[in-house]
């Protein structure tokens, strides 16, 4: 699936006053804010990201935004949170560097979770949603795709001596291909855990303004099969179970780029 | 003092009255039993004579496998396409409601109106853009729909594929809800942007869509 852009606005006006705002809960490095009215600028090499492998968690909805409700009084925002919470020690035990969008209930603006997320320059980025319908994980892509990168006339990986300006509200069209190699190492470590996936595309924001791979990791409740046992999506051993085999594929995503 | 043959005269005049008006009303009655028959038989006659049931295929999501079904309906369609349109949609809408739904919306009212218009198309540009459908759904569609990334898009995906299998001039498609733009369907599917009909690609599965409903 796919939209239309009616007009690739570049950087966003009046962007300048929300980076002045935004809270970085977990990345006391990032970068300067960038000025008013610039573009996003995409890593000039790869070489300096791989040194240090950052890995994004953005635990979607917060504050007053609950979003979904899973059952027993479980608010979306509070379980994804803590999946992102678990998901990031793991992955720390791995010795990769995590930048949580956020690490308490607070309300953050789209805008500012990609503000986070992009200033981090990680090497993937996982926005992290649950819902009570389905079953297993649900994996998604941005809608955009490398054509509407062409259409930009940018690609982030095709100039590696120069800062590749992107449109912030189509950022990730430049990291399409990446993305969908990305959903493929989840879904391969997720099957191999047994656990059901479905991948698709999807409009969801802030998905379409980060510039790093990126894919939306939905956890549904595990529906009973005829190998599979039913688990409701609070089951702690259902979420360990997963929470594992996300970990497992971001480590042997690492491997492949730097083996690359 | 009032004579005999007045106060008679006075109760004969009165009567009259009475049942004058009585006659009044049941003839008033009759003149509105006929007229209400008249307008509910005439549409029924119309649809039944002038148009024909058409064969139309709904996109019917199932939530289990991330898909669109194919399935075959007979609908009797007028001839104004934002109807059509609309007619087409509100029996894709009745579809998440039946019992066993594989994309359970219970909403009574899903779509309050389709309006069609040409694609907007940019200065110099040429050739027939298509035509754009901005769907109107109701407040209570979206307080219905489950939230969640996939069922909210599978919702706007098979509106799309539904109205682009049927009414092929339609090339993109924009919701508002309540006539109102809005931010999410429930929370996630982005509304604020116009999709690609042609876009929603469904991918028709011929076991379950032969015979279905």
């Amino acid at each position: 699936m796919r939209w239309t852009e009616p007009g690739l606005a570049l950087a966003m006006a009046g962007l300048a006053g929300a980076f002045g705002q935004i809270t970085q809960p977990a990345a006391p490095q990032a970068p300067k804010a960038p000025a008013p009215m610039q573009a996003l600028k995409a890593p000039a090499t790869p070489t300096p990201a791989l040194q240090r492998f950052v890995v994004v968690l953005d635990a979607a909805h917060g504050s007053n935004d609950p979003g979904a409700q899973l059952g027993d009084g479980v608010a979306e925002k509070d379980l994804v949170l803590t999946l992102a919470g678990h998901l990031q020690a793991m992955l720390q035990k791995q010795g990769l560097s995590v930048t949580m969008t956020r690490n308490a209930d607070i309300d953050l603006p789209g805008l500012n979770r990609a503000e986070i997320a992009n200033h981090a320059q990680a090497e993937a980025c996982l926005v992290i949603h649950a819902t009570a319908t389905g079953s297993g994980v649900h994996l998604f892509t941005s809608s955009l795709s490398s054509h509407d990168a062409s259409i930009a006339g940018v690609s982030a990986r095709t100039l590696p001596n120069q800062p590749a300006i992107l449109p912030w509200e189509t950022a990730q069209a430049a990291y399409s291909t990446d993305s969908l190699k990305l959903e493929s190492e989840l879904d391969a470590a997720l099957v191999h855990a047994e656990i059901p996936v479905t991948m698709g595309r999807a409009s969801v924001q802030p998905m379409d303004s980060l510039a790093c791979p990126a894919v939306a990791v939905e956890l549904a409740p595990l529906a009973a099969g005829n190998t599979t046992k039913g688990r409701p999506i609070t089951d702690e051993r259902y979420q360990t179970t997963v929470e594992g085999a996300l970990a497992a594929a971001i480590g042997s995503w690492r491997t492949d780029r730097m083996e690359r | 003092m009032i004579s005999r043959a007045h106060k008679v005269l006075l109760g004969l005049l009165l009567l009259a009255c009475v049942a004058m008006a009585a006659m009044l009303i049941r003839l008033r009655n009759r003149a509105q039993d006929r007229l209400q028959e008249q307008a509910t038989s005439a549409p029924a006659m119309e649809a039944s004579v002038a148009v024909p049931p058409t064969e139309v295929t709904l996109y019917v999501p199932n939530d289990l496998d991330d898909s669109l079904v194919a399935v075959h309906e007979n609908l009797a369609l007028p001839g104004n396409q934002s109807v059509e349109a609309q007619e087409l949609l509100t029996s894709l809408v009745a579809a998440f409601r039946v019992p066993g739904s594989t994309h359970p919306i219970k909403v009574a009212n899903g779509v309050n109106e389709v309006y069609l218009m040409p694609v907007p198309q940019a200065a110099g540009q040429t050739g027939n853009p298509g035509q754009l459908a901005v769907v109107d759904l109701s407040a209570a569609l979206a307080a219905a729909q489950p939230s969640g990334i996939e069922p909210e898009t599978l919702t706007l995906l098979s509106m799309m594929a539904t109205l682009h299998a049927n009414m092929p001039a339609i090339t993109e498609v924009h919701f508002v809800v309540d006539g109102q733009p809005r931010a999410t369907l429930a929370g996630h599917a982005d509304l604020t942007r116009t999709y690609l009909a042609s876009e929603a690609n469904p991918m028709p599965n011929p076991e379950t869509a032969e015979g279905a409903q």
